[in-house]
């Protein structure tokens, strides 16, 4: 592994393949390359449901992400990630069975305010170890899934050697479509990807700590997002907020790390409604650095979205919530103070 | 000062071209042969790490099957969708082109990074590994040797792969070694995760195996390394006499420079710093050749060192060498180092030299009686060091620093020897002329000391380590004979068919003897315990070096057992001590056995108290005594009646005539050493005839001018040369036979636990002294033949002025 592997691609690892590809500068993870003869998102593409929910293997790269922010019967808040990307090797067709070029990796991760589990799966599809399924739905690497009926009602379960989870999703309510009608533009020289949410699951279940199992209740998010380019070569990660608000409203928001920064948000109303902000509406800006992992990792931050009154700091529950898998990342629920409250999950990727 | 002082000092090399030459090629040499034996350790040693990092000797715990046979590789997903953290393995040999090749069939998505060779992990996420016709990956010089291999899928060279090895995904080593849908085992990569049931509710069919034991090839093959250090430090010892007499000649013939220049002003510690930067340069360019030579001699080399490895020891070694830059710091740094010692002496001189001493050369390191007395005295310290060391000595670094006491005692005390010798016999020469021979020969020793010595040197190491290797032979030989007795060794992989091929073989075969092991802590260390049937097979062959009376009765009925040599040895356990084993404790010891090449302890005990104490040991291996001329058709039949893979059954003769290959390999590299070696020694004495040449033209003219032919006079300087070469060889064969004693007696048991006992070879130095003699021969020629073509008038002058 050269350094420049080291320390240009580090973020969240949506692709396996750059995992094992040429190293080079095309920020991070490799997403910013060029995405050769895979398909790319295009604005006029109309997201459809539920046939969206299954794979699209003629883009490069896509997930289905899920973070869950619970409470335990003492009032102890928790956190929950279940995370399972999609990369394809090369463009179709795919050649099936082992020769597949379809690669999973699966994240999953418990966080407490005072430990952080982690852990990571890898797998080639074609051989049943990985996939997704549309009816009934079903996403899963080994042992974990995020499967039911359909999307609206999921169990989702994973495990490492000493952490497990096994909880009960479902909501009624609409998925929203992020960016424009789910196109959802990355970067100011075009770069995008095509992105729904559903932030509206209710969550009951339990997780398993080493001293036990603890039931728990609390909200989840899911994130469907599939591209080929996300990144412009120059993008270097980004910081990721999807928020919680007291009173049921839901902001998304992230900041795209480059020259210069890009930024979007989208805002959700608890009844369903859908605002998105264009770059420079939506602002992060960090307050304090943690020492993590042997990294400066900002861990509290000053967000802001004026159109909607929007000004908080958000604040890590745990600091120590790193992601020491094959691409190392910051990822664990926080909490929202200031002119709103709530809690809600960041993702900060690209970091030392 | 400075200036004019180097410029001084320096011209005396364009005044002596040749003595420049002798010393660069003393130098280089002696760190060639240094550098090249090194850098086949070094690259040997690399191949172990890249071996011991294959699949599967990696340390990591495996699921197998409990029943013979491959896998399903649906199992394999089964289980990851379980939770159980397993990769899959399929491995078969395949026969590509003259080498077989060792396909291993893996899946580098489950695989952890670090289980295979680094760029091995990033060259097999790409779809060009994984769709076919897929991609082998294979180490450099595999790429090169499959470079036209037809039929294989396109190869990729990766370094840090053990030779032998392509990693291929396991879809495509499936196509390759046509087995689809089928795996050989699953590597344990980690802890199943919290929810995941236990193994027996999934996969009743599988069964855990431990880690693969690691470590054992490389102590090992240690026992060979160590003998080729041994061997690249005496030739070292051997260039370093040929530096010091250069730098010792150069020195001496500058003495009226230094004092010169002292007198000129020049103040010591300059005209010093001078002489160590001089020094210095020289040995620098001088030690940059060596390597580079010495990387020849490696490359050279190499393949055979590889072959005897892999054959002895199973260890695989790549046949390539690529220069390490360590090498070269090493090779230069042992340069300097060695120039430092040589010129150690000669530099404390110059360091000490009275300004006001007289001016005029002395003869060249003409050796007063004060200094041979010294010389006498030290070699005796040094032989007294050796020998309390040999006697009361332990360890490793005591067996070698005995070794090199005892070697530079014997240089050393080398010219007192052969000078007691001639003037022994003169008093037995009656004629005059052979008087002034054995007295001229006398005159002269002092100036051959030095290459002298570095001969005797060269000829004891030859001895030695020939002694040694064919010791080692023979006895290796031999042992095989005795602890291979029964013709054909059949092996089981699982119980059914351990039962199975037991039934099969007792109505076609002479006998069955079970081979039943296992492992235990013997004496705080692991060590392993054998199960031993009551059979001529043992009691009429097995290799005892100690043993009581009616030791094989007493084992057979269970009451006392025997261990292996190392074991002995480590914890003093010899007939009539007792050892505890689990579950007997105070087990008497009845007798004990050679065991070449096991690290282990190891312990027999009677088949019937083994199968008493150790209920659950395996029964999965047995010897099978037959007629000799039935083993081929039996080995036939097996094949037809048995699925056996090609490990599980093994030939006595094949191992034997394997390992007689093996040590034939030994030989040519020996053999080339030695060679080496004494070219080295060869050169010392031609230059210090050269430079002795010009010296005594005042001492041969008189004697031409009695009479005797220039001719004549050549040819007494041909036979001086090898009267004293055949003396020198005379003192090397004892001297190289206590160095063969230290290293098998000392050296080899400190390393590793057993004594090689020793053989006598004498056919062997017969070849080695005509050898020497030849090289003598050669080495006198060129001076001879110029005293032979000297003009008269040349000689005539020593009389007209004094010189």
């Amino acid at each position: 592994m050269n350094a420049s592997f080291l320390t240009r691609r580090r973020l969240l690892a949506l692709s396996v393949a750059s995992l094992a590809g040429p190293a080079g500068a095309q920020g991070f993870a490799g997403l910013g390359r060029q995405s050769g003869e895979f398909a790319r998102p295009r604005p006029e593409t109309a997201i459809t449901f539920p046939a969206d929910h299954a794979p699209h293997p003629a883009f490069r790269i896509e997930w289905w992400y899920v973070t869950a922010n619970l409470t335990g019967p003492d009032g102890s808040p928790y956190g929950v990630q279940w995370t399972l990307f999609r990369s394809a090797l090369r463009p179709e067709p795919d050649p099936a069975g082992w020769a597949t070029s379809q690669a999973w990796m699966g994240h999953a991760a418990l966080t407490t305010p005072e430990r952080h589990f982690a852990t990571e799966r890898l797998a080639r599809g074609g051989i049943g170890q990985a996939g997704v399924t549309l009816s009934p739905f079903s996403a899963w690497i080994d042992e974990w899934t995020l499967s039911g009926p359909d999307l609206r009602q999921v169990t989702m379960k994973a495990a490492g050697a000493d952490f497990a989870f096994a909880l009960e999703l479902a909501t009624e309510a609409p998925y929203v479509l992020q960016g424009n009608n789910g196109y959802s533009v990355k970067s100011a020289a075009g770069q995008a990807s095509h992105y729904y949410s559903q932030p509206f699951y209710d969550v009951s279940g339990k997780i398993t700590l080493p001293d036990g199992d603890v039931p728990v209740t609390g909200e989840a998010w899911l994130d469907r997002e599939w591209s080929s380019q996300p990144l412009s070569g120059d993008q270097e990660g980004w910081d990721w907020f999807s928020l919680h608000l007291d009173g049921g409203d839901k902001l998304m928001g992230f900041r795209l790390r480059g020259t210069p920064d890009f930024t979007a948000a989208t805002w959700i109303g608890a009844d369903g409604s859908v605002t998105p902000y264009n770059d420079g509406v939506f602002s992060a800006r960090p307050l304090e650095r943690s020492d993590v992992a042997g990294r400066e990792i900002p861990t509290r931050w000053q967000v802001s979205l004026p159109p909607r009154a929007i000004d908080v700091t958000v604040t890590a529950l745990n600091e120590a919530a790193w992601m020491p898998l094959s691409f190392p990342y910051w990822e664990g629920p926080v909490i929202v103070d200031g002119s709103h409250s709530g809690r809600g999950y960041l993702e900060m990727t690209g970091y030392g | 000062m400075i200036r004019p002082g180097l410029h001084a000092l320096l011209s005396h090399w364009l005044r002596h071209p040749f003595q420049l030459v002798t010393l660069m090629l003393g130098l280089a040499a002696a760190t060639a042969l240094w550098s090249g034996v090194q850098a086949i350790n070094a690259e040997a040693r690399a191949s172990y790490d890249a071996a011991e990092g294959t699949l599967s000797g990696n340390g990591r715990e495996t699921l197998g099957p409990v029943e013979d046979g491959p896998l399903d590789m649906g199992l394999f997903v089964s289980l990851r969708r379980a939770g159980w953290q397993v990769s899959p393995v399929i491995e078969g040999q395949l026969d590509a082109s003259s080498d077989a090749l060792r396909i291993i069939g893996v899946d580098v998505f489950t695989l952890p990074p670090g289980d295979l060779p680094e760029a091995a992990t990033e060259r097999g996420g790409r779809s060009s590994f994984l769709e076919p016709p897929g991609e082998l990956l294979v180490s450099p010089a595999a790429f090169e040797a499959l470079r036209d291999a037809e039929g294989l899928p396109p190869r990729v060279a990766v370094e840090g792969i053990a030779a032998g090895v392509a990693y291929a995904d396991l879809g495509t080593a499936q196509r390759l070694l046509d087995r689809e849908g089928e795996i050989d085992r699953l590597i344990v990569t980690g802890p199943p995760s919290l929810t995941a049931p236990p193994l027996s509710k999934i996969a009743p069919e599988l069964e855990r195996r431990g880690p693969a034991g690691a470590g054992d090839i490389a102590r090992l093959t240690d026992s060979f390394h160590l003998n080729l250090t041994a061997f690249g430090l005496l030739s070292f010892a051997v260039g370093l006499f040929i530096v010091r007499g250069a730098i010792g000649l150069a020195f001496e013939q500058r003495r009226g420079v230094f004092r010169t220049l002292r007198a000129l002003g020049l103040d010591a510690r300059t005209l010093l710093a001078l002489l160590v930067g001089e020094l210095l340069v020289l040995a620098l360019v001088a030690g940059a050749i060596g390597v580079t030579i010495g990387y020849v001699i490696a490359t050279l080399l190499l393949p055979d060192v590889a072959a005897t490895l892999r054959g002895l020891y199973g260890a695989d070694v790549e046949g390539a060498l690529s220069l390490r830059p360590i090498w070269w710091l090493a090779g230069l740094g042992i340069a300097v180092l060695g120039t430092a010692l040589a010129a150690s002496g000669a530099l404390w001189k110059i360091a000490h030299l009275p300004l006001l001493a007289p001016a005029q050369p002395r003869a060249w390191a003409r050796a007063s009686a004060r200094a041979m007395r010294w010389q006498a005295l030290a070699a005796a310290a040094l032989l007294v060091i050796a020998l309390l060391l040999g006697a009361f000595g332990g360890g490793l670094v005591a067996g070698f620093v005995m070794l090199g006491a005892l070697l530079v005692g014997a240089a050393l005390i080398l010219p007192i020897v052969l000078d007691g010798v001639l003037s022994t016999l003169a008093r037995f020469a009656r004629n005059v002329l052979p008087q002034w021979f054995l007295a001229d020969t006398r005159q002269q020793l002092p100036g051959l000391s030095l290459a002298l010595m570095a001969l005797l040197l060269a000829l004891s190491a030859n001895i030695g380590v020939g002694t040694m290797v064919n010791s080692f032979r023979a006895t290796f030989t031999g042992w095989l004979d005795q602890r291979l007795a029964s013709e054909l060794y059949v092996t089981a992989d699982t119980d059914a068919e351990a039962r199975a091929l037991r039934d099969w073989l007792a109505t076609r075969t002479d006998a069955i003897l079970p081979i039943r092991s296992v492992e235990a802590d013997l004496a705080g260390a692991p060590g392993e315990v054998y199960g031993v049937a009551d059979h001529p097979t043992y009691t009429e062959n097995w290799p005892l070096i100690a043993s009581d009376a009616g030791v094989w009765g007493r084992v057979a009925a269970g009451d006392a057992v025997l261990v292996n040599e190392q074991l002995a040895r480590r914890e003093d356990l010899w007939p009539g001590t007792t050892l505890n084993l689990p579950g007997w404790d105070a087990a008497p010891v009845a007798g004990v056995y050679s065991d070449y090449g096991n690290p282990l302890g190891q312990v027999l005990v009677g088949l019937d108290r083994f199968e008493t104490l150790y209920p659950d040991a395996p029964d999965r291996q047995f010897g099978v005594r037959v007629a000799p001329e039935r083993v081929d058709a039996l080995r036939r039949e097996l094949d037809e009646a048995f699925d056996l893979s090609a490990q599980a059954v093994t030939d006595q003769s094949e191992i034997k005539q394997f390992s007689l290959r093996v040590f034939e390999r030994t030989f040519t590299v020996t053999a080339a050493l030695n060679v080496l070696t004494l070219s080295v020694a060869a050169l010392a004495i031609l230059t210090s005839l050269l430079t002795l040449a010009t010296m005594r033209q005042p001492q041969l003219a008189p004697v031409w001018a009695l009479g005797l032919t220039r001719a004549r006079l050549a040819r007494f300087e041909i036979a001086r040369a090898v009267l004293l070469a055949a003396l020198t060889f005379a003192a090397a064969i004892p001297v190289g036979l206590v160095l063969a004693w230290v290293l098998l007696s000392v050296i080899n048991v400190e390393a590793f636990g057993w004594k090689i006992p020793m053989q006598l070879f004498p056919r062997d130095w017969l070849w080695l002294g005509l050898l020497s003699l030849a090289a003598a021969i050669l080495a006198a020629l060129v001076p001879a033949i110029r005293l032979a073509r000297m003009p008269p008038s040349d000689l005539l002058k020593v009389f007209a002025n004094e010189r």
